[in-house]
């Protein structure tokens, strides 16, 4: 009896496991096969011309530059609150302080705030500061989102640098300050890790930007003026009732995709680099 | 002093404070989301009363008649059907990740979880109206229900089960790792097979964990927007089957945001709505994530 039982539940453990696996690739396979029968060097490359909408050509040039410029906007201006943050809550305050452990907790509850309150907040914060939908209103919104997952995994590594390194530091008669100049360099892998994470959900989230960032056929030429962006022409493209316009969604997708499919290789291989030099 | 001194110290004095402020501002990112929200709210609240917005449907924003019941019912079934397809299969994959797989099979199973909690929103609502939709329209449906477009309950259920799994595997991973080896080894040396072992020492010593887990799944689920929104069909009334069309409340306030600026109270309506989801979310959120933090530090030691 023991054994049937066991036998019974490891099997259908195997089979979630394999369900789980099956259904991803389902997915890559779908998004892949549908979306190269649409793909075409002029998706990349041009911006949308006349009667695009219809069915015509052009392509989505200005959504991929213009989801690029936004999630490179939001990065920097992410990197510039949480790497000061993580260090502050591990170098300065001391280990296991209170206000350190609160900050962590409230990072994990702005990590599971969904990316549509982020957007309505966006939207609001916009109008307040009299802001158009625009690559700026799009780069705030998108920062908050991403700020507590660049926190998260900072902080994650940030517990491994080795204490002999701050003291030896401080023992020479550094400030913390210069301290923490020497901690960051020792932290470049993982602050990689971290920023490639973000960049991957910043760069497929559609609930951000829909209000905040606009969309329009040109390549954004200043930070004021509103900007495409990948999911969203998968998203508007696909609400179409013509055929063609359809099938340039799947084609976005599938360029979304295959960017979000190296960034996440990508973030591997670096993680895998940094448990190896044990930092 | 000398002068190179003060200009290092000073330096050290403008960072701390630079990164002092950033840490308040963080933490109070929340209370100005929470405050502003509640503020933009405030007219519809005023008007209807909250009990009046929850408990009623009528959604007629012409008439200023704001009735959230069928967003808040669609919201909730769409997260239920996603739940009970979610959580057995993580559960399941979990203990055997943990318990039984070998390092190859961890290895491959890894980059797996990995990638599906990596595809966008997005991806998962064209992948869902391309299989999922039409599954549901023509094989599924029709032994049930005379006729369904498959943009349904059922349809939003089974997408977002797929987008929460890696949560739970995730966080389950972590807590049946903090269960010590030395209680695996007393149950086993007790005469337990395996399974045993799994059932009565592992699962029953990781429910606050696995509970934790789910409820963090839910306001994951609560929240999605993109793919809910392209599989769920948006149809403004209570779904009566698992195969009519529902409109959760995140489709809703993504779906009506552009022009809810002409209407009177819409745009609190909407805003009202945008503070239920954060609200509810916050809460879960803080609860599950306190739990967790005790089942870490209880296996720490």
């Amino acid at each position: 009896m023991r054994k049937i039982e066991e036998k019974i539940f490891k099997g259908l453990m195997i089979a979630a496991s394999g369900i789980i696996v099956a259904i991803l690739f389902y997915i890559l396979f779908v998004i892949i096969s549908r979306g190269l029968s649409s793909m075409s060097w002029e998706m990349l490359t041009h911006i949308p011309s006349g009667g695009f909408y219809l069915g015509k050509e052009g392509g989505i040039l200005n959504a991929i530059l213009g989801s690029l410029f936004l999630i490179l906007g939001s990065v920097l201006l992410s990197m510039v609150i949480s790497i000061p943050v993580v260090m502050y809550i591990n170098f300065i305050l001391r280990k296991n302080s209170r206000f350190a452990n609160t900050a962590r907790f409230a990072f994990d509850i702005l990590f599971g705030i969904p990316s549509i309150v982020y957007g309505a907040f966006g939207f609001m914060l916009m109008i307040f500061l009299g802001i158009n939908a625009s690559l700026l209103g799009g780069i705030i919104t998108v920062a908050l989102l991403i700020i507590p997952i660049m926190m998260r995994s900072i902080d994650e590594v940030a517990a491994y640098v080795p204490r002999d390194l701050i003291e030896a530091t401080q023992s020479l008669g550094a400030t913390k300050y210069e301290t923490i100049k020497v901690i960051i360099r020792q932290l470049i892998p993982g602050i990689t890790t971290a920023i490639l994470l973000s960049v991957g959900r910043g760069i497929g989230d559609a609930a951000t930007v829909l209000f905040t960032a606009g969309y329009t056929d040109s390549i954004p030429t200043s930070l004021l003026q509103p900007a495409a962006t990948l999911p969203l022409a998968i998203f508007f493209q696909l609400s179409s009732p013509i055929e063609e316009v359809q099938n340039r969604a799947y084609a976005a997708a599938l360029i979304l995709t295959v960017i979000i499919l190296i960034l996440s290789f990508s973030a591997r291989y670096f993680s895998s680099k940094l448990s190896k030099s044990k930092l | 002093m000398n002068d190179k001194l003060r200009v290092r110290l000073i330096k050290n004095m403008v960072a701390r404070h630079y990164m002092l402020c950033l840490t308040v501002f963080c933490l109070l990112i929340m209370f100005i989301i929470g405050t502003g929200l509640l503020i933009k709210s405030l007219p519809v609240l005023k008007e209807k009363g909250i009990w009046e917005l929850l408990t009623t449907s009528n959604w007629r924003p012409f008439k200023g008649d704001f009735g959230f019941l069928s967003f808040i019912l669609s919201t909730l079934y769409v997260t239920l059907i996603a739940i009970l397809i979610a959580v057995p299969l993580s559960v399941l994959s979990s203990i055997y990740l943990s318990e039984y797989a070998t390092r190859n099979v961890k290895r491959i199973f890894s980059p797996v979880v990995d990638l599906l909690s990596g595809i966008p929103p997005v991806i998962y609502g064209v992948w869902g109206t391309l299989t999922i939709v039409p599954l549901i329209s023509e094989k599924i449906a029709p032994h049930f229900v005379d006729f369904s477009t498959g943009y349904s309950v059922l349809a939003g259920g089974v997408v977002l089960a797929i987008m929460i799994i890696p949560l739970i595997i995730s966080i389950l991973t972590e807590v049946f790792n903090s269960i010590s080896r030395e209680l695996r080894e007393a149950s086993l040396s007790l005469g337990a097979t395996k399974w045993e072992t799994v059932k009565k020492v592992i699962l029953r010593k990781s429910l606050p964990g696995i509970i934790a887990a789910v409820v963090l799944a839910v306001s994951r689920a609560f929240g999605e927007t993109i793919a809910v929104l392209m599989v769920c069909g948006n149809f403004t009334e209570i779904p009566q089957s698992i195969f009519d069309s529902c409109y959760p409340l995140p489709a809703l306030i993504a779906n009506n945001y552009g022009e809810m600026m002409s209407l009177p109270n819409y745009e609190a309506a909407l805003m009202f709505s945008a503070l239920l989801l954060f609200s509810i979310i916050v809460l879960f959120n803080a609860g599950s994530r306190l739990m967790l933090y005790q089942i870490n530090r209880r296996y720490q030691l």
